[in-house]
Order: C-alpha cells, then structure tokens, then sequence
C-alpha cells in the first residue's frame, strides 16, 4: 500500500459561475521513501495540491489519505518547505530549528541536542545564535529545511524551496538535499517548474497538465544514486530532460 | 589635494544635525525677537519665556499642570491601548469578528473627536474623566483599526509553517502570531500616543481647572504670550522624550524587526 494515496481529488475555487476548476480526478500513489516530483506548467495548480496533502487546503472531491487515514489539516506529520522564507524572524536560528521539538513536549537539552545535529546536516553549524535577518537566501532554507527534518516526519513536502534563490546557491541546495537524503531517507513530495531539478532529485517525476491540473504522466528515473550535478551532462539525463520537456511544451 | 571643502553639513554626525536643527530655530527666534522685527506681544523672547518657567514654578502650577496633564494621557491612553490591542488583533484574524465590528469601528472612527467634546461633558463633566474619554475616543477606534492591519498583514506562510511544525490553532496565534505583530503594534502605540496628546489640550482648552491645555488658554485671556509658548514648548519636550523612550522600548522589545533597515 502507498504512503500516501490520492483517488479522484479534484479542487474547486469559488461558486457558481465563478468558481475556478484548478484540479481535476487526480490519481497519484507515493510509496515510503520514494523521492516524489512533480512539475507541471505555471497555474496548473501543483502549489494546491501539495497544500491538500498537507491539510492546509480540503479537496473539494475524492479522497486524500496517508497510511490509509483521510487527511483533515495539517499536522508534524507532514512538514513543509515553503517557497517563501518562512523563519521565525523573532528566533535564532537554534530556536528556530527548536520549534517543533518545543510542541511536541520535547525537554530543551534533547531538542538543543537535535537542532545542533540538524543544523551540521545543512552545514550551518556556527549560526545558532544568528537571527534570520542575518542570513541570506539560501541559508534562511538551509534553516528551514533542518527545521522540518528536526521534527522527523513522515513526510516532507516542499514547494518549489529553491524557486527563489540564484542559480548557484539553487544548485548547490539541491546536492545539499540529495546529501541529506542519503543520510536520513523519508517520503518527500517535491513541487517544481524546473525539469534539471526534477530530473536530478527524483525517484519519480509526475508530470501535470494544464488547469485543471490531472496527472498526465509518470517517469520512473532509474539514475542510480548518490546522484550530483555530475549527472546532469549524462545522455540517460538528457533524453529523460527531453521527453518530459516536450510534454510540457504541449500542456503550456 | 581638493580645494574643494565639503560644506559643513556634511561634517557632522547624526547628532550634530540635530542639534543643528535646534540652533537654527532658536537663532531665527532670538533674531525676530531681539532684533524686534516682531512685536513681542505676538512673539517673546527667549528671554521672557525663560523666565515664566520660573514665574509659574513660583507659582506652583508648572509642576503640578505637566503632572496633571501628562497622567491624564497615560491613563487615557492606556485604557485605549488595553481594550483595543485584544480587538484589534480578533479583527485582524478572523472574518466573523472583522463583520461584527469593522463597520461600527469606521464609522466612529470618522466622528471628529472634537465634535463628541460636549457630549463628554455632559456625561462626565469636567474632571479627569472626561479627559479620558476624550483621549480615549480619540485613539481607541484608530487603534483597533492599526492593529487589526498588523494581525492581518503578518505572512500567511508563517501561520501555514506553523501548522505543518504541529502548532495549533491556539499555539500559532500565541507563538507565532503575537510576536510577529509586535513590530507593528509599537509603531501604532507611537502613533497614538502623539495624537493622545493632541486630543487632551483640545480637552483641557475647553473645560478644565488645571493641566497645560488650560494653563495655555488662561494665558491668551491675560494676553501672557511668553507663557504660551512656555506651555507649548513643554508639551513639545514630552513629545520629543515619549517619541524617544518608545524608539528604545522598540529596539529592546523587536530587537528583530528588519523595519528601518534602509536607514543608517
């Protein structure tokens, strides 16, 4: 059984005659510890459906479960990485990286003890004490991101995390994430416009149509791992690039 | 080496222009003054004005009117500040408290205070508590209105982030919401505080037995001009120290804040 289950989901903004079909029937199965990406042309609704998943919207229709229970709203279950910088501009970064621990109960030496050891893992060991407004773009994620995988989910869904950032510091997040992924393996639901990035994270790459936004298609990337910007030159990568490229050419 | 010398403007340091900036008023003042280019019924001197302050501290009211006064705004004000943050924020949040009360909230908010001026008299005649009502009606409506716009106007994506970290409902409006609407919480607490003041001369100019307000208009009847720019240069003074102690109450309650980073 999957991980995570969507059965003719579909999403409708408004009433009447001004509502707005943004997806339609989507069927979509991730499996634990698959690495799922899905790009899909701008306005397709991908951003609503990664906020279905994790609670922050309702479907309108179907049924959207993890672990074969429905998902009502949001919880630590299902952490997410917004496109937006999203610390806490009052917290350092420690106490940023603390934050789920502090809900869940969790006593301050263990969870001074996990954020440092989250904070390694982004290489960001020596900014504890830092506020946000210190750091630049791609450190302000680097937080983010140690900040969701402090909290051990189940499933991390990110929605277009490094949309925001340079070229560079943008290639540079994606070895940091495949690298943290080796390292601490979990159920990761990906939303990007960037084929390179699909391609080069993915286990899986699903690709969406045009509003209203369906699954159109599934590409099973067998690039073995550990995978780095290396891959990208690889004749096996490009011809992935291509074909999923040439659908997406059609759907915008 | 330049021949070219930068003007002396550019020498000086932040807090140099703004003494700078006093100096020149007080030399344009002494100059109209002493020079006589303005009769000094219309415009004291620095001279006169000086000794007033010591006139009406002999007198024992100039102690005693700036305490009057300045109690009569922090209380009145506090009262504001006190029902209207809780308010505020409950509009800012939620749609259901936004239609219950933003629409009585704009329309008081409209009604000129001066014109309910009467109206507190009558209702609460003219001691201190009416000079509350009036600093109270006066900001209380501008206040809700400036704290709902800081509740609503904190990002989205930070009350999502929450969420998804396992904050409820409740733990995101105390961890999350609150803190992030404290910076613009201070600047409307700054804000009003000026206009409290404002609303409590008006009050006092036109019915009290004593505060600064009074003390000015009871001067225009004896024709003592130095005396009402002794009132006003003291209401001047505390606005100068209010504005600065919230400058420090700011920087030591946001120390986080990014506002005003342009400025350096």
């Amino acid at each position: 059984m999957s991980k995570l289950t969507l059965q003719g989901a579909g999403k409708v903004f408004g009433e009447g005659e001004n509502s707005v079909e943004a997806l339609s029937d989507i069927e979509l199965g991730i499996d634990e510890n698959e690495l799922a990406v899905i790009v899909g042309p701008s306005g397709c609704g991908k951003s609503t459906l990664l906020n279905i998943v994790a609670g922050l919207e309702q479907a309108s229709t179907g049924s959207v479960k993890m672990n074969g229970a429905e998902i009502t709203g949001p919880d630590a279950g299902r952490g997410m990485v917004f496109q937006s910088y999203t610390l806490f501009p009052w917290l350092t970064v420690q106490k940023n990286v603390e934050f789920g621990l502090k809900i869940k109960g969790i006593k301050p030496g263990a969870r001074q003890e996990t954020a440092r050891r989250y904070l390694e893992l982004v290489g960001l060991t020596g900014f504890e004490d830092a506020l946000p407004k210190a750091l630049s773009g791609g450190m302000k994620q680097r937080v983010a991101i140690a900040r969701v995988m402090a909290n051990k989910p189940e499933m991390l869904l990110m929605d277009e995390p490094f949309g925001a950032l340079d070229a560079q510091t943008r290639t540079q997040m994606q070895e940091l994430l495949l690298s943290a992924m080796e390292k601490e393996r979990t159920t990761v639901l990906f939303i990007t416009h960037d084929i390179d990035e699909a391609v080069l994270l993915a286990d899986n790459v699903y690709v969406m149509s045009r509003r209203p936004g369906r699954i159109r298609d599934k590409f099973k990337i067998d690039i073995p791992r550990p995978r780095d910007h290396r891959v990208t030159v690889s004749s096996e990568f490009t011809s992935l690039k291509k074909e999923i490229m040439e659908i997406l050419w059609e759907e915008s | 080496m330049s021949k070219f010398k930068a003007p002396i403007i550019y020498q000086l340091n932040n807090r140099g222009l703004t003494l700078l900036s006093f100096v020149v008023l007080a030399s344009i003042w002494c100059l109209l003054s002493y020079g006589g280019i303005v009769k000094d019924i219309f415009l004291p001197t620095p001279g006169a004005v000086f000794s007033s302050f010591g006139e009406m501290h002999r007198e024992g009211i100039l102690i005693h009117y700036t305490l009057a006064s300045t109690y009569r705004v922090m209380v009145g004000w506090a009262l504001a500040v006190i029902t209207a943050i809780p308010i505020g924020m409950l509009i800012g949040t939620s749609r259901k408290a936004e239609a219950l009360f933003e629409p009585t909230v704009d329309f008081a908010r409209y009604l000129p205070v001066v014109a309910l001026v009467p109206l507190t008299l009558l209702y609460f005649g003219i001691g201190d508590l009416q000079k509350f009502a009036v600093i109270f009606l006066g900001t209380f409506f501008q206040l809700v209105l400036l704290v709902s716009d800081a509740a609503a106007g904190v990002p989205k994506d930070l009350l999502r982030a929450a969420s998804t970290l396992g904050a409820t409902k409740w733990q995101s409006y105390r961890m999350v919401l609150i803190p992030a609407s404290l910076p613009g919480i201070m600047d409307s607490l700054r804000i009003t505080i000026g206009w409290a003041w404002t609303y409590l001369v008006v009050a006092e100019m036109v019915a009290a037995n004593s505060g600064l307000g009074y003390m000015i208009l009871r001067a225009q009847r004896f024709l003592a001009v130095d005396r009402i720019f002794a009132g006003l240069i003291i209401i001047g003074l505390l606005g100068l120290v209010t504005d600065h102690l919230f400058k420090l109450i700011t920087e030591k309650a946001v120390p986080w804040s990014e506002k005003g980073g342009a400025r350096k």
